[in-house]
């Protein structure tokens, strides 16, 4: 069976996370150190070198990221870490916030440092007051050592608005302001927090940083898959054994998550489906399961690595009833800026919920197919984009179960 | 109590601190009055709309009375596939209201809200934030008595 492999959970259960001391004497803030005597320029290209890439969805090339900002000249720019965690299934980012809340900490620094910035915002969601606890107690030791330098880290507090997790819904909050994203281009690298340049990665990003400046580029490039280095943190959910999380190469398949680490289906039971990524992820058949989890061999397969949430369900499972409770979920969740968005989210609710209680007309799936077309290209965002695809990929991969809903 | 007005006033000179005010109030107050929309936008020196925009446009954020705890029940989907509704029904039934609704008391609110980041242990419910795993309807008293 596939090992699981700790980099961002290198110090779980090793040590206690409110102790700073604790964390320098395992080697806490040497990589900070290190990157200070390195140029900007250099600890862009060792992060570039190592090809990590962001683990808080979109999969966008890190080290190329700070590069943008670097390049621009500015009397201020901002380093923002993004733990709005908002898709359903997903609590990775508050294991490791909670766990080894200096590691993020230090990652920040780091970027700090190379794209020359000397000041932090990191964005916890609301449901998490007591991560934001943890978070100021170790913001507060940090400064109390003075690891880092000057550097400063606020904490905000989302509001229970999943939008707030794109990034400039993300920088709007911060703000002040509702959490509504912002047309493309510019990309808050140029132009992001207050118009600055601001770098908004996700936890778990942050939290390869440091040991990729400690152990170098090309080490963690050697780890998973060639396209998208290293590990990812996955939280196990759904019909499966070991409702847990844990962290595995990127070249781990997805079999091997829900059978090995996962413990295979409770009771014995057949597995029906499985969608990863977080509730905008599509649903994938038993067809699929020996694929591996890293982005683009997910994305191969119509469906995504997202978030890292594996939603699991049995061969009982409703997935026309489920995916009416995720039509609810987008609906709701749906700022309104945008027409296709905040109308298609309303219309494509009606429908899944007409043909789950068997009221649809004939003709509806097709509609619902059309709907979902003309939101994907045609929302202003990634909320709206992305909602359609559990509906889609169902009705790709599950259609009898609609059919069987108009008996 | 601390006054609405004296909270507004910590946060007033933070860049983009309304939201963080709005929380403030939130733990005194459980809600947020009416009044103190108003009184932020002075304070913030932005139109009372603006204020107003951003208080309801977050889910954790309430303008007018409500109960003082605050119990919601996530029904995203794998607390969904895991009971998520008969926690409600019992909820609701243990209250005697329905989902939305604050007890006559005022010492209970009722909310949905989607994946709370607990999902580890699904169904999960919260009171004030603080989150119960594995809900069952039988454990429902228990967790109620907490609070009263
Ligand atoms: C609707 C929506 C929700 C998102 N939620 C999150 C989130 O909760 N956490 C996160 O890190 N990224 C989220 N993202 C992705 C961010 O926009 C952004 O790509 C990410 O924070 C960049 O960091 P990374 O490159 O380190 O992944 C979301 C995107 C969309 C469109
Ligand atoms: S796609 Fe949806 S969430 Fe995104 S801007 Fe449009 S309405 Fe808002
Ligand atoms: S799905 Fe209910 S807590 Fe995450």
């Amino acid at each position: 069976m596939a090992e699981e492999m700790r980099i961002v959970l290198r110090n779980l259960d090793k040590i206690d996370p409110l102790k700073i001391d604790d964390y320098l004497a395992v080697g806490g803030y040497k990589s900070l150190q290190k990157a200070r005597t390195m140029s900007r320029l250099e600890v862009i290209e060792e992060v570039k070198k190592s090809g990590l890439r962001g683990r808080g969805g979109a999969g966008f090339n890190c080290g190329m990221k700070w590069s943008f900002s670097y390049n621009i000249d500015s009397d201020q720019k901002y380093v923002v870490c993004n733990a709005d965690e908002g898709e359903p299934g997903t609590y990775k980012d508050r294991i490791i916030m909670e766990n080894d809340p200096q590691t993020l900490l230090e990652g920040m620094a780091i970027c700090g440092y190379a794209i020359g910035s000397n000041k932090g915002y990191i964005y916890c969601r609301g449901e998490y007051p007591y991560v934001v606890e943890i978070l100021n107690q170790a913001i507060a030791q940090a400064k109390g050592k003075g690891v880092l330098g000057d550097f400063d880290i606020e904490v905000r507090m989302g509001a229970g608005a999943y939008v707030c997790g794109e990034e400039s819904a993300l920088i709007e909050s911060i703000e002040g302001h509702r959490g509504e994203p912002r047309f493309k281009p510019p990309f808050p690298p140029v132009e992001g927090l207050w118009g600055k340049p601001t770098i908004v990665n996700n936890v778990e990003t942050f939290a390869n940083i440091p040991v990729i400046l400690e152990k170098g580029g090309d080490w963690y490039k050697g780890i998973g898959a060639a396209s998208y280095p290293g590990t990812k943190v996955l939280t196990l959910t759904g019909d499966v054994v070991n409702r847990t999380f844990v962290e595995v190469p990127t070249n781990t398949t997805i079999r091997e998550v829900i059978y090995g680490f996962g413990g295979g289906i409770i009771g014995g039971k057949n597995f029906k489906a499985v969608q990863i990524g977080g509730t905008s992820g599509g649903f994938i058949p038993e067809a699929f399961l020996d694929t591996p989890i890293d982005f683009d061999s997910m994305t191969a397969i119509g469906a995504v690595l997202g978030s890292g949430a594996v939603f699991v369900m049995d061969e009982t499972r409703d997935i026309v009833d489920v995916v009416e409770r995720i039509a609810k979920f987008f609906e709701h969740e749906s700022c309104g800026k945008c027409t296709p968005c905040r109308e298609g989210t309303k219309r494509m609710h009606e429908m899944m919920h007409n043909v789950n209680s068997g009221t649809a007309r004939a003709g509806d799936l097709d509609l619902m197919e059309k709907l979902g077309g003309v939101m994907g290209v045609a929302c202003l965002c990634g909320l709206g984009q992305a909602a359609p695809a559990p509906v889609l990929t169902t009705l790709k991969h599950f259609r009898t179960d609609y059919a069987a809903k108009f008996n | 109590m601390a006054n609405y007005q004296e909270i507004i006033d910590t946060y007033k000179d933070l860049p983009g601190g309304l939201i963080e005010a709005y929380h403030a109030i939130q733990r005194e107050y459980s809600y947020i009055p009416e009044e103190a929309v108003f009184a932020a936008a002075q304070a913030f020196n932005i139109p009372k709309a603006e204020a107003y925009g951003v208080a309801t446009f977050y889910s954790y954020l309430k303008v007018g009375k409500r109960g003082k705890n605050v119990i919601r029940i996530c029904e995203s989907a794998p607390c969904h596939i895991a009971g998520a509704d008969k926690v409600v029904a019992a909820l609701e039934k243990e209250l005697g209201i329905k989902m939305g609704e604050s007890t006559a008391d005022g010492v209970f609110a009722l909310e949905f809200a989607e994946c709370v980041g607990q999902c580890q242990a699904t169904p999960v419910i919260t009171v004030n934030c603080k989150p119960y795993f594995d809900v069952t309807p039988e454990k429902i008293p228990t967790i109620l008595a907490e609070y009263k």
